[in-house]
């Protein structure tokens, strides 16, 4: 039963193997919530109410137990984003240095609203609590990149560099 | 091993009192002890310790020794045993009592930190007691006028949550009220294995829910709405209907099986509103089955008897006794009583007296059902052994009456008294029942009342009082909860005529009367008497019937005879 719901889940066989192994290290099973939950996510890209039971299933506890975990951490998605993830700081320095208009800039080139998925697909935009770069601020992590004093001008720049790789793919 | 008889007695000391309690005691509970009041939502005695609501802090203190000697060290002033005293506050539900552990419940750093636990309670808090049918028993409302601050200093808006959660057939759920407390979540899943509640979100935004697609509906879901200390689990069916300070409230016992747990019925002007758990630690905890809580129902059922009948047509209690005495008297020795399960210790004692009367055989119909493990046997009738211990029956009852139909077939049975069975449900063709003559007590029409020549309607469990005596042989009483309807007599005062009627001698027909006589009648019954039984029953012997292969599997608190001698070997 749970191998025909990784299948419709489409873990990658590379995943799966990480999963199976990952809970080795545990002297209980439950303990490997987190882990599992973190591939699942870099794998597909957010976690489903099938990848909840799924995990409870492999792990024996019930869904509920799972679906908790997941609501209580704000970094595990439940619905899909973007191609890109956009993460701008919202926090003390960042937002006295200017980091409320780097998001809207961000919104403005995409046509979107933070936590949405931009009509083309590209990127979903958060406003994120610190990024922990406040020297730098206003900063922004564009999927495991961060980037620095991230002004308005920057914003736009950021963005066109990822239109024009997207365009570059299509 | 023998254990040793009596638990290790220890001395504690709370606000100033002492009291000698079983060492490990929950603080709590020593402090109830001595009449001191320790707030608290989250502890509940029958779940696992969790310590999330704060509400039950105190300050604790031990007794000082010097490190180094281990010799006592005095305190001058008092001449006492100096107490060290930790300087920050601890909660009770996770503290046991150890050899000499001091307790503070009256100090001002705990006045100031229940006011302080109660005011984090209350910011989120909708305070719609009004609507609220938690109100009048609700722990919130209680502990804000007895621990509370008084006012609010909360501006900011409240956040808002779900008001109205439909979390399974039974319960539904306001999200706003709910103090996350966790005892709802901790019931399914220690006690009834269930494990469908949880928090989801964070903070004060944490909501109770279940996963998307399962809902809390196992057949014990209502006592989380029992445990629930504020009004976020409400009953779909109890929701809105009464003030609970309006209700009567009558100790009764639920008789969807011989597990017989204690409940209380909750009444206003003749009307029964409700069924909860009555705590019985040797029987039921302070737990019951969902199914039990709706048998009022029957109460009121369409189908009640409320019309004494003679051949079909209203007649008075009268008539119809006299009619059926004749009917009996005439039938000479082909008499059979089917009695019933789920008749009293009392109205079995007197269906044996107007079967010996009569000479007539008895008979009884067994109800099998499925045991759960918790707290529905496989027996469905409650008073199986009540029947066997007066003596009603020898034997177990059976799940079809073939040897009743058979002496029917043969005429050895003309006159077949049923004490609210239903014969044509046990097994009888509707050919035998119109070969003979029924005389019928009971509170239900059915197939066999539209049979019987003489139907006297009786009451429900609920309208009278009386015993039971459930698997565990514990003889325990049910009262009167609300009056019979019109046109019902009760079963005790219905039998104790039918046997004058009958030719047998008078007996009066009433609790007092028929208990003085089992105490002189039944070995087993010596000494007791309703008025005296205590409210958490009595074990009987029950080795008289230890060769009788009952039905019941394991449930809490009982253990099927062949399981504890396997055990045993
Ligand atoms: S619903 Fe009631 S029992 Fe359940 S967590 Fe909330 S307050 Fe506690
Ligand atoms: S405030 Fe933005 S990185 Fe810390
Ligand atoms: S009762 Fe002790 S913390 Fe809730």
């Amino acid at each position: 039963m749970s191998a025909a719901i990784s299948s419709s889940m489409n873990l990658k066989p590379a995943t799966l193997l990480r999963i199976d192994e990952v809970i080795t290290h545990y002297p209980v099973k439950r303990s490997a919530t987190l882990p599992l939950l973190h591939l699942i996510q870099e794998d597909v890209g957010y976690i489903s109410e099938e990848a909840i039971t799924w995990v409870a299933t492999k792990l024996e506890l019930q869904p509920i137990n799972v679906y908790e975990v997941v609501t209580f951490y704000p970094m595990f998605r439940q619905k899909p984003i973007g191609r890109r993830h956009i993460k701008v700081c919202r926090t003390l320095s960042c937002a006295l240095l200017g980091g409320y208009k780097t998001c809207e800039a961000f919104e403005h080139a995409f046509n979107t609203h933070r936590g949405e998925i931009s009509p083309d697909g590209e990127v979903t935009i958060e406003f994120v609590e610190c990024l922990a770069s406040c020297g730098t601020a206003p900063v922004v992590l564009i999927d495991d990149d961060l980037h620095e004093n991230v002004d308005v001008a920057k914003a736009k720049k950021l963005s066109d560099q990822i239109k024009s790789e997207a365009s570059q793919r299509r | 091993m023998i254990a040793p008889l009596k638990p290790d007695l220890i001395t504690v000391n709370i606000d100033g009192k002492e009291i000698a309690v079983p060492k490990g005691t929950n603080a709590i509970e020593a402090a109830r002890l001595v009449g001191v009041d320790v707030p608290y939502y989250c502890y509940h005695p029958k779940l696992s310790v969790v310590g999330n609501c704060r509400m039950c802090l105190i300050e604790i203190g031990m007794p000082a020794v010097d490190p180094a000697t281990k010799t006592p060290i005095m305190d001058p002033a008092t001449g006492k045993q100096k107490i060290n005293w930790i300087p920050r506050p601890q909660i009770g539900c996770a503290t046991n009592a150890s050899p000499g552990l001091h307790i503070r419940t009256n100090t001002a750093q705990i006045k100031d930190c229940r006011e302080g636990v109660m005011e984090f309670l209350l910011v989120n808090h909708p305070l719609d007691c009004p609507i609220c049918d938690q109100a009048g028993e609700c722990k919130l409302q209680e502990q804000s006028t007895g621990y509370g601050r008084g006012y609010s200093r909360y501006v900011e808006q409240k956040n808002f949550k779900p008001k109205r959660t439909q979390l399974g057939p039974r319960v539904m759920l306001d999200d706003e009220r709910c103090i996350l407390c966790s005892r709802c979540i901790r019931f399914c899943k220690e006690v009834v294995k269930d494990d469908v509640l949880g928090f989801i979100d964070r903070g004060s935004y944490s909501t109770l829910t279940c996963f998307p697609g399962k809902a809390l509906e196992n057949n014990y879901s209502l006592n989380t709405v029992d445990i629930c200390p504020v009004g976020a689990l409400t009953s779909t069916d109890f929701r809105f209907k009464m003030r609970v300070w309006f209700l009567k409230q009558t100790n009764s016992i639920d008789t969807e099986s011989s597990v017989g747990a204690n409940t209380v019925v909750w009444s206003r002007e003749g009307v029964i509103y409700r069924i909860t758990p009555r705590p019985n630690d040797g029987v039921n905890d302070t737990w019951m089955a969902d199914t039990g809580r709706e048998l009022f129902k029957a109460v009121r059922a369409p189908n009640r008897l409320t019309a004494v009948k003679l051949d079909g047509l209203d007649t008075s209690l009268e008539v119809a006794l006299n009619s059926a005495g004749a009917i009996l008297k005439a039938a000479g020795r082909t008499v059979a009583l089917v009695g019933s399960g789920r008749s009293s210790v009392e109205e079995h004692s007197l269906a044996r007296k107007l079967a010996e009367t009569l000479g007539a055989s008895t008979h009884m119909v067994s109800r099998i059902g499925e045991g759960d493990r918790m707290l529905i046997s496989g027996d469905r009738n409650p008073n199986v052994r009540g029947a066997l211990v007066v003596g009603l029956i020898k034997k177990l009852p059976t799940e079809k009456l073939t040897a009743l139909g058979g002496a029917i077939d043969t005429g050895a049975v003309t006159v077949v008294v049923s004490l609210g069975e239903d014969l044509h449900a046990a097994g009888l063709t509707a050919a035998q029942l119109a070969k003979v003559k029924i005389i019928y007590l009971g509170t239900h029409a059915d197939t066999t009342t539209k049979a019987a020549q003489v139907v006297v309607p009786t009451l429900t469990v609920f309208e009278k009082s009386g015993t039971l005596v459930n698997q565990q042989f514990r003889l325990q009483k049910f009262a009167k909860c609300v009056p019979g309807p019109a046109g019902a007599t009760d079963d005790l005062a219905v039998l104790a005529k039918l046997v004058v009627t009958a030719g047998g001698t008078a007996t009066l027909g009433d609790l007092p009367n028929v208990w003085a006589s089992l105490a002189t009648t039944v070995a087993g019954l010596a000494a007791i008497s309703y008025a005296t039984l205590p409210d958490t029953g009595l074990l009987l012997d029950s080795t008289p019937f230890a060769s009788l292969p009952f039905c019941e599997g394991e449930t809490f608190h009982y253990q099927p005879a062949a399981t504890t001698a396997t055990m045993k070997v």
